[in-house]
């Protein structure tokens, strides 16, 4: 049994809701890189010439990427051999999100109650999904996230009969209907299969894993280059003003699910896709 | 084409925008987002003033982050516009000189556009530092206790943004996308 104070958790909370919101991980700034060169639209690549200049200001003046710093969501993958000491963890996950969010400069865009809608003026509380693994370590996923592509995500609770071709067909859709609000290059996180609320968590989930990596399945990877390309002929492009560059990756996560259902979410994520993972 | 315009707008200086125009906005301009119209929307359903008098100004869909020492303003780039569809034609009826924000709009505040000769322009999503460096000064103004959601009076030099919905009606989200489709090649 190894034990773990719950203020090493505060601490390395804190500093990833800093980290996420003012650099984008390597692997998103390559891809923007790669996707400049490859636009064919002049306003396309004007747009991201200005979205690289975007990211030099936001490292050299300390200014968050994007103004909306997002809801602060975590995937925390828990050794069973980890015992948490010298509080509550759901605590200690909030007072890094509040640390974190006064001191880091970021917007607080969290509302208490959806319906009364008072901001709690601390970007707390967090949304934090537990996975319990093998070993004595926890290794913890920050991903901020901003809602003018969270809107724009949807569930689908297909028909087995509806196949491969239903599945592709619903990203499709989702990723036309989102269009410029998605704020385009986009990375479309895709779950596909378990229940309603497993295929969302597997969708949100994608959309950490690194882009340019594929899934080890081969008929879920031939799926991901299939959609990443049909989404590139929509003509959405950057910003939504047109182009070729509409997403930078299709990453998707399946699961096993039920005889009579294939539940798909699509998770769509703007430009800005922040992630960060540390290992305690 | 590229254009110079001052903020507020003139009915005049607004019908020669055409979708598409890339323009470079200096003047005064006003944010409001969800919040601030849902209250801007009560107040003018009880008969009250607006806070601010729309009449030629441009108001911004934006909550900026929070300002570092001797920064006028943090991270400010556009929100989704939609959101503030419901509350728009009444504004635009009021005389609102055009709007900044980013994605798509209705059919009725098209039409608002149109009636009013007004604008539409999107500023890049997600390019909220770039876009801080536009603004010189900021001010809450009223509604002081919504936080990212007061309404604000900006002070901007060359604030960059393309002209989306023209005062004819044109919209460049619904043209530009079919120039780049291949889905049937």
């Amino acid at each position: 049994m190894r034990e773990i104070n719950v203020s090493e958790v505060t601490e390395a909370v804190k500093k990833m809701c800093i980290d996420a919101n003012y650099a984008l991980s390597d692997d998103m700034k390559k891809a923007l890189e790669s996707a400049r060169s490859e636009e064919v639209s002049e306003l396309g690549k004007q747009i991201f010439a200005q979205l690289e200049e975007n990211l030099a200001i936001a490292a050299s003046d300390q200014i968050p990427i994007c103004q909306d710093t997002g809801m602060a969501v975590f995937f925390f993958k828990i050794g069973q051999d980890v015992h948490f000491t010298g509080g509550d963890l759901n605590q200690a996950i909030n007072e890094g999100v509040k640390q974190g969010y006064t001191e880091g400069y970021l917007r607080k865009s969290v509302v208490g109650d959806p319906l009364i809608r008072v901001n709690t003026k601390d970007n707390t509380p967090a949304v934090v999904h537990y996975e319990i693994v093998p070993g004595d370590k926890v290794t913890i996923t920050c991903a901020p996230k901003g809602f003018g592509s969270e809107n724009m995500s949807r569930v689908f609770m297909l028909k087995p009969a509806d196949g491969e071709e239903g599945v592709k067909e619903a990203v499709l859709r989702a990723v036309k209907d989102a269009g410029p609000n998605a704020c385009p290059p986009m990375v479309v996180g895709v779950g596909i299969g378990g229940t309603f609320e497993k295929c969302a968590e597997m969708a949100k989930e994608a959309l950490t894993r690194p882009v340019g990596s594929h899934s080890d399945k081969e008929h879920i990877r031939a799926m991901e280059e299939e959609l990443l390309d049909r989404i590139n002929k929509t003509g959405i492009g950057p910003a939504g003003l047109g182009g070729r560059m509409t997403a930078l990756a299709v990453n998707i996560n399946s699961y096993a699910t039920h005889i009579a259902g294939l539940p798909v979410a699509v998770n769509i994520c703007c430009h800005v896709n922040r992630h960060v993972t540390v290992t305690l | 084409m590229n254009k110079e315009i001052q903020a507020p707008i003139s009915a005049e200086v607004a019908k020669e925008l055409n979708a598409g125009d890339m323009v470079y906005i200096s003047g005064t301009i006003y944010t409001a987002r969800d919040a601030a119209h849902k209250r801007m929307d009560e107040a003018l359903s009880e008969g009250k003033e607006l806070p601010i008098d729309v009449k030629g100004n441009l108001i911004y869909y934006m909550g900026p982050s929070p300002a570092r020492e001797g920064r006028p303003i943090g991270s400010a780039g556009p929100t989704t516009a939609s959101r503030m569809d419901k509350y728009a034609p009444k504004l635009l009826d009021l005389g609102l000189g055009g709007m900044i924000g980013k994605g798509k709009r209705s059919k009725e505040v098209s039409d608002a556009i149109v009636r009013n000769g007004s604008v539409y322009f999107a500023a890049i999503g997600g390019a909220g530092a770039l876009l801080s460096k536009a603004i010189v000064e900021s001010e809450v103004i009223a509604y002081d206790d919504l936080g990212t959601e007061a309404i604000r009076k900006l002070k901007v030099e060359k604030f960059p943004a393309i002209v989306v919905i023209d005062s004819k009606g044109n919209n460049l989200y619904e043209t530009a996308d079919k120039l780049y489709n291949k889905e049937k090649e």
